[in-house]
């Protein structure tokens, strides 16, 4: 789920965890502005913030605190 | 003067969704998203199935930025899955991501077969059941099993014709019979099936449809491979609603004994 030791865990605690990868908040409040920061179009992707998943385009305004979790998914080609 | 043939139309409902098709198409394993789209446009299928992942944050269109989804009833799968816990996440992710309650259930037991684990199918099943899923268990060709799965709630209940990806055809046509008999919900096999008449067998059987993927993406032309799978499924569905003719083991001619001219 988190970083592997070694990475992460062993610099000082990330202000993100951004589908597995360490991320530094650098003032990004919310998930809408992380969206925007990483040039993802939020209609694309689900969110998952410490474990609450929203809906495509939804949850945007929520607060980004250092120690969160994040996973952005999408749809991707399966059987 | 010619009879007018009856013209059927029985879409598949599950789950309160109507399909007018009973060809559900994968999306995996294509290569390209150009290939896709064209196969998409042969076969028409009213459903598609998807996975969920992780998005690539280097940038770049993700993988199904350019296919048209909104034309399709999406059913998101949980392959990737091993455990109920990991089933139950994707299957929220999914449904996020898709806004619907549909939900392919994969809880892979066997990390070499892809074969089902059969507990944690049927454990994810009565969760997400209970969450409110519309659930299609993916399964393994075990009658029992079928029917554990039905009784949990499924909406459908998808027996593997053969290992995901193979392409073998149905292995176990007796199970797969037993299956399509004995379960009070819709039969849509998964997962193995190889050529068309693969599917047209499965439909005269009685199943309410069957998901095709390897045997399209893999095919030398995938779009027109994709076109004979919508035809077969079409006419394996018109033959078991036509009723096959008894099998009889005495020679019966079909051209009148009488009236052959003297020699």
């Amino acid at each position: 789920m988190n970083a592997s030791p070694g990475s992460s865990e062993a610099l000082a605690a990330p202000d993100l965890t951004v589908n597995g990868d360490p991320m530094a908040l650098d003032g990004t409040a919310t998930i809408g502005a992380l969206l925007a920061r990483l040039g993802i179009r939020p209609e694309r992707v689900v969110v998952e913030h410490n474990g609450t998943i929203y809906r495509r385009g939804e949850g945007l305004d929520t607060s980004l605190s250092a120690g969160d979790v994040i996973e952005i998914v999408h749809f991707v080609g399966g059987g | 003067m010619a009879t007018e043939v009856r013209e059927v139309t029985d879409p598949l409902v599950i789950g309160g969704v109507t399909l007018g098709s009973r060809l559900i198409h994968g999306t995996g394993k294509f290569s390209s998203n150009a290939v896709l789209a064209d196969c998409l446009r042969a076969a028409a299928p009213a459903m598609i199935t998807l996975a969920v992942r992780r998005l690539g944050l280097g940038g770049g269109a993700s993988e199904l930025d350019d296919i048209d989804l909104s034309g399709y009833t999406l059913l998101p799968n949980t392959a990737g899955a091993t455990t109920v816990e990991q089933a139950v996440r994707l299957a929220r992710l999914g449904r996020a991501a898709g806004l619907s309650d549909l939900v392919k259930v994969e809880v892979i037991g066997d990390e070499e077969t892809l074969l089902p684990d059969p507990a944690g199918t049927l454990e994810a099943t009565r969760a997400l059941v209970e969450e409110g899923f519309t659930v299609l268990p993916y399964t393994s060709d075990d009658v029992v099993q079928a029917i554990r799965l039905c009784e949990a709630g499924a909406a459908a209940v998808m027996p593997a014709a053969a290992p995901i990806g193979t392409t073998l055809g149905v292995l176990n046509p007796t199970n797969i019979r037993l299956i399509i008999k004995k379960l009070p919900c819709p039969v849509i096999v998964d997962a193995g099936l190889g050529v068309p008449s693969d599917a047209a067998r499965c439909m005269e059987w009685g199943a309410a449809g069957v998901l095709v993927n390897t045997a399209i993406a893999r095919a030398q032309d995938p779009p027109l491979m994709a076109m004979a799978f919508a035809d077969a499924v079409a006419a394996g569905r018109r033959a078991f609603l036509a009723g096959p003719a008894e099998i009889s083991l005495k020679a019966l001619a079909s051209s009148p004994a009488e009236g052959l001219p003297g020699s």
